[in-house]
This record gives C-alpha cells, sequence and structure tokens, in this order.
C-alpha cells in the first residue's frame, strides 16, 4: 500500500521539522517578569472590534506593568469554542482566564467547575454572584457614569447648536445606535441620555437596535436613518466603526465609546467613553499573587481608574466643555449628583418610587431585588453587570 | 512537418486514462509537499517568522496535548459525520449543499426539546425524543428540494442553497424567543443546572460517545453505498437518469429516498453537536461545515474511508492554524489563507491525476 508509506513518510517530515525547529514565536513571547503567572484571554473578536480592542490594550498595559506572560485567543465564538479555549489555556498553564463577551459567560462556568485551581474572570456577566463557585468572577464598571459624562459633552454641543441658530431647542433630537434591547445598552443610553438633559433641557433622543455586537452595515446603515430621521447628534453602544464613520461621512457630531475615533472622524468626533480594564486586570493578578479571593462582583469606578474619557477633539466640542465634565466628576465622586437620580426622570409621566430589577439570572425574567433607594436607582450595587432596563420618558425607541 | 507543428498550441490537455494508485497518490504527496513550501515561503516573506515554527506550532496545536487530541478527534467526527451526510446525494449527482441547514435544523429540534420539555419528562424519554425530533427535522428539511425537485424538475443546487438561509433565520428567530436573559439575544447553555437532554458520556471521555457514533456511521455509509441495493439505486441515476429509468427504476423515488438519508444523518449531527457537546445553539453551531463537508466527499471520491482520511487533513489544518494565530500573535485570518493555500494545491493536483499536459516542444509525445 503506497498510500500507507506516503502516509508515514508524511509523518516522518513532520516530526523531522519538528526536530529542527526555532522556537521563533514561543521565545519571543516569553515575559521578562520574575514571576511565572500566566494570565489567559479570550476574546470574541480581533483588534478590528472597538470592543475587544479595549480589552487587548487593557490586558497587554496590565501584564507587561506586573510581569506577567499574557496569552491572546481572538475571534473566540459564544459557543463550546470558548470552553475549548478556556480549557485549552488551563493547559497551557494559565492561572488566570478571562473572556471578555456576555455570551461567553456559560461557557466559562463550566470551565470553571472542571478547573477549581484556576480563576475565571468574566466581563460583563450576570451569574457569579448566583453560581457561587469560588473561582468564577464577574466585572464590569460604572460606565453608566462615564456615559453620563459623554452625555454632558454632547448636551453642551446641541446647546451650542441652538445657541447658534442652527437648530431650534425642539429639533434637539438625538440618535443612538443599540446593539440589543437589555440591561447592558439600556442602562448605557440612558444615563448618555441623562448626562446630555442635564445641560440641554429640551434633548429628546431616537434608540435603535441592530441586533448584533458587531456589524459594521447594519450600524452604519442605522446611523444614516437616525440621521436622516432628524438626529443632530448619533452616539452608540456597538463595537465597529460603523456609526461614527457615518457620521463623519454626513458631518453628524459623533459620541464614541470605547476609544478615541478622532483619527478616522477629525471633524466629527467628540469625546468617548471607555472602560479601562486595566485596573481590574491589576487588580485579579495581585489577588492570585497574594492569594487572597477575588471579589465574585467587582465594579469599577472613575476613582478606581476603570471609567474614562478620552481627550476631547476641540474641532468638534462645543466651548466648555472640559470644564464642565471636571464639574460633573466632581460632583459624581462627592456624592452630590447621582445618574440614576429619580428626580431627573420620569417614567410614563410619573416620578419611580419603586423598582424590582431582575438581579439574579433565573428563567423567570422577573424582578427579584428592590433597587430604588432614597431616590436613586442603585446602578450596579447588587451585582456588577448593569440592571436599568426601564423605558424612561424623553426616549422613543424604533421598532 | 514545421509548419504543422508551429500551428499547435503552446501546450494542449487530454484526458488521462486512469493512472495506476501509487502514481497518483504520490502526485497528492508531492501537492501537499509543494503547498507546504509555497506556504512556508509566503509565512517567510509577510511575517518573518521562520515558516518552521509555523508547522511545528500547527503539530503541536493539533495533538499538543491528550485534550486537544480529543477535541481534534471531536472535530474530526463532526465534519466526517456531515461529509456522510452530502455523500449519497452527490454520488446520486443531487448538489445538496443544503447540509448546513439541515444540520442547524436538526440541532434547533434538539434544542427545542431540550428547552421546552427539559423539566418535564424524565431524561431517557427525552433523549428518545431529541434523537427522533432532530432526525424527522432535518429529514424533512432535505426532502422538500428533493420533492420539487422530482416532481418539478426545480434547481436543487439553488433549492439547497437558499433552505440554508431559511434556517439560519429560524435559528436566530428561535435565538431571540428563547434568550436568556431578556434582550440579549443569546440562548446560553441549555439546562446547565440540571443537565436535562445532555446526552450521557463514556466514562470520562466527553466527546466519545460522538467518536463511536459517527464511526458507526462511517461504516453503514460505506456497506450502504458499497453493497446494498439501495447504494446500488442511486449510483445508477448518478451514472444516467435515462439508464435508471430503462432498467425500471423509480427514479422520483430513489432521489426522496436518498436525501431523507441525507437529511436524517444532517440531523444526528445536528443531536451531537446540540445535545452532546454544545448544548446550546447559535447561528453558527453548524459553522460551515455543511460546506467544507462537500470538500470532504469529493476529495475522498465518495469512499466514507477515505474520508476520515481527508477529514482529518482539513481538521488538523483548522486546529493547527488556529494555534498559530495564538502562538505567533497573527491575526485569524493568516491561518486562513494557510488552509486556502494548502487545500488550493490538493485540490489543483486532482487535474493533474485526471489530465495530462502535451507541450509544444516536447520530445516523449506520442503520435
Amino acid at each position: 500500500m503506497f498510500k500507507k508509506l506516503l502516509s508515514i513518510a508524511l509523518v516522518a517530515l513532520m516530526a523531522l521539522s519538528f526536530s529542527v525547529a526555532f522556537t521563533g514565536c514561543d521565545s519571543d513571547k516569553k515575559s521578562e517578569g520574575e514571576d511565572d503567572l500566566k494570565f489567559g484571554f479570550i476574546y470574541l473578536h480581533d483588534e478590528n472590534s472597538t470592543y475587544d480592542n479595549n480589552f487587548l490594550t487593557a490586558a497587554k498595559e496590565a501584564c507587561e506593568k506586573m510581569g506577567v506572560e499574557m496569552i491572546n485567543k481572538t475571534n473566540i465564538d459564544e459557543s463550546d469554542a470558548c470552553k475549548e479555549a478556556a480549557l485549552d489555556l488551563v493547559d497551557q498553564g494559565c492561572d488566570i482566564i478571562f473572556a471578555d463577551s456576555f455570551g461567553h459567560e456559560d461557557f466559562m462556568i463550566e470551565a470553571a467547575k472542571a478547573n477549581p485551581d484556576v480563576q475565571f474572570l468574566h466581563a460583563t456577566g450576570t451569574k457569579a454572584h448566583t453560581e457561587k463557585l469560588d473561582n468564577f468572577h464577574n466585572a464590569f464598571a460604572s460606565i453608566y457614569e462615564g456615559r453620563y459624562l459623554a452625555g454632558i459633552a454632547a448636551g453642551m454641543k446641541i446647546n451650542e447648536m441652538i445657541d447658534g441658530g442652527k437648530i431650534t431647542k425642539d429639533e434637539a433630537k438625538m440618535g443612538y445606535v443599540g446593539a440589543h434591547p437589555y440591561a447592558e445598552v439600556k442602562s448605557g443610553y440612558t444615563s448618555f441620555y441623562l448626562g446630555a438633559k442635564s445641560v440641554c433641557p429640551t434633548v429628546t433622543m431616537e434608540v435603535t437596535f441592530t441586533g448584533s455586537w458587531y456589524d459594521e452595515t447594519l450600524e452604519k446603515e442605522a446611523a444614516k436613518k437616525l440621521i436622516s430621521d432628524g438626529c443632530i447628534l448619533i452616539s452608540q453602544h456597538a463595537d465597529s466603526m460603523g456609526a461614527p464613520t457615518a457620521c463623519e461621512s454626513s458631518n453628524v457630531p459623533n459620541v464614541s465609546y470605547n476609544g478615541s475615533t478622532v483619527k478616522a472622524c477629525p471633524n466629527t468626533f467628540i469625546v468617548s467613553s471607555k472602560i479601562n480594564w486595566a485596573p481590574y486586570f491589576e487588580y485579579a493578578i495581585n489577588c492570585v499573587k497574594d492569594g487572597k479571593a477575588i471579589d465574585t462582583d467587582w465594579t469599577g469606578t472613575v476613582a478606581t481608574g476603570s471609567v474614562e474619557l478620552t481627550d476631547i477633539n476641540e474641532k468638534a466640542a462645543a466651548k466648555g466643555t472640559q470644564e464642565a465634565i471636571d464639574q460633573a466628576i466632581a460632583d459624581l465622586e462627592s456624592g452630590k449628583v447621582n445618574v440614576f437620580d429619580t428626580a431627573n426622570f420620569t417614567v410614563k409621566g410619573k416620578a419611580l418610587t419603586s423598582y424590582k430589577a431582575d438581579v439574579d439570572s433565573d428563567p423567570e425574567f422577573k424582578g427579584d431585588t428592590e433597587v430604588v433607594k432614597d431616590g436613586v436607582f442603585e446602578e450596579s450595587k447588587y451585582r456588577s453587570a448593569p440592571y436599568f432596563d426601564i423605558d424612561i420618558d424623553g426616549i422613543s425607541v424604533i421598532e | 512537418m514545421n509548419k504543422t507543428k508551429n500551428h499547435q498550441p503552446l501546450v494542449h490537455i487530454s484526458k488521462r486514462d486512469s493512472l495506476p494508485m501509487y502514481k497518483s497518490w504520490a502526485i497528492r504527496g508531492l501537492a501537499i509537499l509543494a503547498a507546504l513550501v509555497v506556504a512556508g515561503v509566503i509565512t517567510m516573506l509577510l511575517t518573518g517568522e521562520n515558516p518552521i515554527t509555523v508547522y511545528t506550532t500547527m503539530v503541536k496545536g493539533a495533538f499538543g496535548t491528550s485534550r486537544r487530541i480529543w477535541s481534534l478527534l471531536q472535530s474530526l467526527a463532526m465534519l466526517l459525520c456531515i461529509s456522510l451526510a452530502v455523500t449519497p446525494a452527490f454520488k446520486m449527482r443531487f448538489w445538496n449543499i443544503g447540509a448546513e441547514g439541515q444540520v442547524l435544523i436538526g440541532g434547533l429540534a434538539t434544542a427545542g426539546c431540550m428547552i421546552t420539555l427539559g423539566d418535564k419528562i424524565p431524561n431517557a424519554l427525552l433523549i428518545l425524543v431529541m434523537i427522533a425530533a432532530s432526525i424527522t427535522a432535518a429529514a424533512i428539511w432535505a426532502l422538500i428540494p428533493a420533492f420539487f425537485k422530482a416532481k418539478f424538475n426545480t434547481n436543487e443546487t439553488l433549492f439547497t442553497l437558499m433552505m440554508n438561509y431559511v434556517a439560519i433565520q429560524l435559528v436566530s428567530y428561535f435565538e431571540m424567543y428563547w434568550e436568556n436573559p431578556k434582550g440579549s439575544s443569546n440562548i446560553g447553555i441549555i439546562n446547565q443546572s440540571t443537565h436535562a437532554g445532555w446526552l450521557p458520556t463514556i466514562g470520562n471521555y466527553e466527546y466519545l460517545l460522538n467518536i463511536i457514533v459517527v464511526l458507526a456511521l462511517t461504516v453503514f455509509m460505506y456497506i450502504y453505498l458499497k453493497y446494498s441495493k439501495h447504494g446500488y439505486e442511486l449510483t445508477v441515476v448518478g451514472e444516467s437518469e435515462n439508464t435508471a429509468r430503462y432498467i425500471g427504476l423509480n427514479v422520483k423515488k430513489v432521489i426522496m429516498r436518498t436525501m431523507i438519508l441525507s437529511g436524517a444523518i444532517c440531523g444526528i449531527a445536528g443531536l451531537l453537536l446540540v445535545g452532546g457537546t454544545n448544548h446550546t445553539i447559535t447561528t453558527t453551531t453548524a459553522g460551515g461545515r455543511g460546506f467544507t463537508a462537500i470538500m470532504v466527499s469529493w476529495l475522498a471520491k465518495f469512499n466514507p474511508i477515505y474520508m476520515i482520511l481527508t477529514a482529518f487533513l482539513i481538521t488538523f489544518l483548522q486546529s493547527g492554524a488556529g494555534e498559530i494565530s495564538t502562538v505567533c500573535g497573527l491575526n485569524e485570518s493568516f491561518s486562513d489563507i494557510i488552509t486556502g493555500i494548502i487545500l488550493f494545491f490538493i485540490i489543483g493536483c486532482e487535474f493533474f491525476i485526471n489530465y495530462k499536459m502535451h507541450f509544444r516542444f516536447s520530445h516523449k509525445e506520442v503520435k
């Protein structure tokens, strides 16, 4: 059988290439740090997605600073592929494994159950506090504060347009491209809207959903539709460059997310809020080094350096934006201002006095925890991931 | 003489008589070698990485640890299962490019049973229902284009292709319908706490059941195609419908029967993917295997035993290439490029096995 001979020859060839192999790639990646800690990262997409790029940058920063070896796995689906990737990272000796996308959570839990000695971290997830595993942890940041601050920049820009006679007060309508209609997105756009409203009381907002976290064409189309509907400023919570580039080509100001888009949109980019994940990664590395438990739910804030605004693009932003934002940061930190202060918004014309949020993930999808206390909707207090999912007045959702 | 020679084209191509086995396999071997060399050169030019490292990494990625070998076997089994499914249809010259959709529908039926009946009926019964539902659903999905082909002679290539998109849309609809939590358009792992409807594992080997099922299917398909009356009939229909009619075969019946079988096996693939390993369904559950399977089946000349080899080659390339992008920090697309180059050579070499090239100045030319 020649076939057999051939396959033996091929195997021999591979074995040969094995034995003479250089270790190019491996040795490049070895860190020079004194610690042998290994940190594995799982990303839904790669650096082309603003969302994943934000994690990639933070991971690199934290691992370099702490002298920890980093292994990245990009383009990992929210499927069994995630569990495979996590188990593979365990095989490679990782002590901590992190996944960045909401849909990775169940698969991370499976991997965590099988590997009790490895710490599993998951951003944006909701199940750590109900799963009660020692080695599975959720994390998020009070990005609603960041969005609120970005909203102030948007409101200032709209005020400038009103004052300059470009639009009337009633035409002050913003557009928002969202990914999926669930709490993380709703909390985000509501806080953005409340930020804008705090400086421009007549502002309204139109929201549309693409049904996908990353779809450049859909996001571009959605932004264009909002612009043709009369929206004079666009923001987004979806991960491609679709909405920002649509704004640039239509010359409509844009408040971005996940990082600055000023390079691609020099005329329309105002500011971007983002979560800086490096503090969380550093925190987790320190916990593992010191043998301490990692918080089941960790919520980063402006104070931890987790919630950030990028530099303001002076070319597009209104005058005095920086000062207004600085003031707002001080007010948020002192507790003088709360983003979800129930005095600042109404639901169907009424003030919100009580709300049961769906904090625990169970099949019922019913509210289980009272979250309105002393006139404030307490976001990200009972778990790190947002649970504000109320439709407030002034925001209309199309479709 | 000189004149006529000038009128000859530089190259002309003629069909070969069948090559001896060792020659055709030697050509294939050379093609793989040439592909590795070209891929290596391109890697070096583009990245400055040592090409040998790239191949070493691929081998490590596929066989590095025992878990990776299991994982490779699992991917191999799933690809092989779908390849087995499309084979009888292709052998009948029925261009079934709808395997992707048939697998998804099988998976969707499985997921549906797990979600709706999860805590209502005993587990053994639930698994039986899942098996029946997935096979039936996928078989019906495959029967639809076959029925129209048999009755109205519609174009099955377009029909099966379009059925894929319908299936994908159905899955994304149900992803929203069964979403967990609300608004996320994501089903997540079904019955994660109760494990209801999860196919049993054999010992501690999570993937062993899938592998055994597919192995049994391979043997079944080999016997079915080679020794059964059905297998003979579908081969005749594939060679010539008129001949088939002439010898008294009911061609319509053969077409529909074969597609039901094709769909049923896709349904099993969906069942194994959703009930056995993923325990969830997304539009990417089939992951393009429905199309890759066609290549596996053709490369193996519709022989289920050879298919193990071709499916292995493709799975090896995929898992190895995935490792390259991780270790060398290259983009995922780069490993696709390598896979593409290698497949290009392997498919291309079939040309040299089937045809002969004659050069104008060749002295060896006969007649």
